[in-house]
């Protein structure tokens, strides 16, 4: 495959029911979509027709309503589900090539997995629920023990490792749950709704700490939530799915800026753009203002403000030498006013 | 008239001949097989029950306590020595002895067929849609039915009651251990896969330390079944206190039934205090979770 991304995803289906088949004949032909397919063959359409790639270090956001198909997708680049039709690669192979013991090692050695309701297992002590991948591996007892030790210390629960599971808040059973994807130092993190089941102080804690750790290991992650703010917050790039297709994949900007379907500028239509808004966008085409200070055009909206702040009272716009144009106060006015408008 | 009113004085069906026939049949073929696999049951019958009764019951009381301490402290210890001692007190100490010894073979036989069938019918749908009604149509029949065949194919004594007592309460174990096992939750299961775990690593890793409680709540119903089932089997010649009972009834000697009858109470409250002691022992992280 060209396309060299740890993560890639091609035409993915995934219908569940005895007559799966037949439903997706009558799916990819575009006869029917997810209600006719129930009614006419009994089947789920679960995913459709998904394709995408996430770069190495990514983090790439999967952003839909309940039933959407997300855990579906996700569940599908481990193989803990397997495909009506398309192509998983992960770091280059086909995972439906892998045979059963290559398919273990590839589970535990180069992904980790988070899930929405943690998932601990409450019989074995925090340290043995985070070196479960390594002790399936068949690792020595000491290094396994120094990785978990490792990873409780990454998520700050260092010293809990002999407790249990229902010993915890829920917050820290997150962090466990993180701390066991990260135990055998994995290329890939999947997480399904990871924060979705905490109280929004703890959730955004969590976020904050998962982004430094992110940005700190690199890691490729496959990052499911059906918040968009969240996935606004994590993401690098967003999928945006319905019905089990995705229906626009771009930058957190380009989602908000330009949204692709009626669908989407919906769910988007509550985020204030303004944060994601460019010099290049509210400016006045033409026209310089003499003596003003310069910024790029892709110069994001709240360093222009720093400028007024700071006492300018028009600013120039230009892409290396050439003058694109000026922002004064009535363009700045005129960009909150409509982006008031939308809400 | 008569015979359109009463129709059951002119005609009715051999049914007693057919069945006696056609057990004769199974016996005839199946006699050999049958009695190849009472011989093991009445092989480890008789070392339990030898076992039992040739330890002299202060060690038994000692056993009994330490045991009781050790699953769950001095007040199960407490009871565990009561019940012996009421039961050596009474005189039926030897008579107990028995049928504990037929209940402990019947339940480890038990667990030896209940538990893999359990699993299997957690694994497998259209296994535990074949079995389902065959455990449904086992638990309706009331103890005494199990009786007649066993006595036919087994003959009577010991060990064939062993084996109609492990008949009439294995059902619970196996739907019990099947229902813990579906009841783990979904994702903890997947997380096990998730993390490269094999099939085997999560059964027993998995799914069946998170069963343990249901399943030894199983385990508690199949064991009362068992002094049950081990008392009425007293009535094809297997000694213990439903003997006492039955003999004592046949003579009208009042106070040796009451005797087997007390007995049988106790030993009761005993099995079932233990075995239940056993599904709250170390089972505080069995059942938690999120
Ligand atoms: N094992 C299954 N059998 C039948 N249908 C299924 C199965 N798993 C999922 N589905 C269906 O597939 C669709 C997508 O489900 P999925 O769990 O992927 O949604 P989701 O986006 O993760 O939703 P949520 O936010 O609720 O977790 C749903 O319509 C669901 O009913
Ligand atoms: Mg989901």
């Amino acid at each position: 495959m060209a396309n060299e991304h740890p993560v890639n995803c091609c035409n993915l289906w995934k219908i569940f029911g005895a007559r799966a088949e037949q439903a997706l004949e009558a799916a990819k032909s575009g006869e029917v979509d997810k209600d006719e397919a129930f009614k006419r063959f009994g089947c789920v359409i679960g995913v459709a027709d998904a394709s995408f790639s996430v770069a190495e270090g990514e983090v790439f956001c999967i952003m839909g309503l309940s039933g959407s198909g997300k855990s579906t997708i996700i569940r599908h680049v481990n193989r803990l589900i397997e495909p009506t039709a398309g192509l998983i690669h992960v770091e280059g192979r086909d995972v439906m090539g892998l045979n059963p013991k290559e398919l273990r090692e590839l589970r535990a050695r180069k992904i980790g997995m988070v899930f929405q309701h943690m998932a601990l297992w409450p019989h074995k002590t925090i340290s043995e629920n985070v070196a479960f991948g390594l002790e399936v591996q068949k690792t020595p007892k000491e290094t396994r023990r120094a990785a978990a030790d490792d990873a409780l210390e990454r998520v700050s629960l260092g010293g809990w490792g002999d407790r249990y599971p229902d010993e915890l808040s829920g917050g820290m059973q997150q962090r466990v749950g993180l701390a066991r994807a990260l135990a055998a130092d994995p290329d890939i993190l999947l997480m399904d709704e990871p924060f979705s089941a905490l109280d929004p102080l703890i959730r955004k804690d969590l976020q904050d700490e998962f982004l430094k750790l992110s940005r700190e290991m690199k890691k490729t992650t496959l990052f499911i939530t059906h918040d968009l703010d969240e996935a606004m917050k994590m993401g690098n790039r967003i999928a945006i799915m319905k019905d089990g297709r995705i229906v626009q994949t771009g930058t957190p900007e380009n989602i908000v800026l330009r949204p692709a379907t009626e669908y989407v500028s919906r769910f988007v239509s509550s985020i204030s753009t303004l944060k994601y808004i460019s010099a290049v966008e509210i400016m006045t085409q033409g026209g310089t203002a003499p003596g003003a200070r310069e910024f790029g055009p892709s110069t994001p909206l709240p360093a222009l403000l720093k400028a007024f702040s700071e006492g300018a009272e028009e600013l120039t716009i230009k892409d290396g030498d050439r003058c694109l144009g000026r922002i004064g106060s009535a363009e700045i006015l005129e960009t909150v006013k409509s982006d008031l408008a939308r809400v | 008239m008569d015979p359109l009113l009463n129709p059951f004085d002119y005609f009715t069906l051999p049914f007693g001949d057919w069945s006696e026939s056609a057990l004769d049949w199974i016996v005839d073929i199946g006699r050999a097989p049958l009695l190849a696999a009472k011989a093991p049951v009445q092989v480890f019958l008789n070392l339990i029950q030898g076992g039992l009764i040739a330890v002299p019951p202060l060690v038994g009381l000692i056993f009994i306590a330490a045991v009781g301490f050790f699953l769950s402290g001095w007040r199960l210890a407490l009871i565990g020595l009561v019940c012996l001692c009421f039961i050596g007190l009474i005189g039926a100490w030897e008579a107990a002895m028995i049928t504990l010894s037929i209940v402990l073979t019947s339940v480890v036989l038990c667990i030896l067929v209940g538990l893999p069938l359990g699993i299997l019918a957690a694994r497998s749908d259209r296994f535990f849609r074949i079995l389902r009604p065959v455990l449904d149509f086992m638990q309706t029949m009331p103890s005494f039915v199990y009786l007649v065949p066993v006595v036919m194919l087994f003959g009577i004594g010991d060990a064939p009651g062993v084996i109609v007592t492990c008949l009439f309460a294995i059902t619970p174990l196996i739907r019990l251990t099947n229902l813990g096992i579906r009841e783990v939750r979904e994702d903890m299961v997947e997380a096990a896969y998730a993390f490269g775990a094999s099939e085997t690593r999560v059964l027993f890793g998995t799914q069946l330390p998170l069963a343990r409680p249901t399943i030894l709540a199983g385990l508690n119903q199949t064991v009362l079944l068992s002094l049950t089932m081990a008392v009425v089997a007293s009535m094809i010649s297997v000694g213990g206190l439903g003997r006492m009972v039955l003999e004592g009834i046949g003579r009208l000697d009042f106070g040796s039934a009451t005797v087997g009858g007390l007995g049988i109470v106790m030993a009761a409250i005993l099995v079932d205090r233990y075995t239940q002691a056993l599904g709250a022992a170390r089972s505080g992280r069995g059942s938690g979770g999120a």
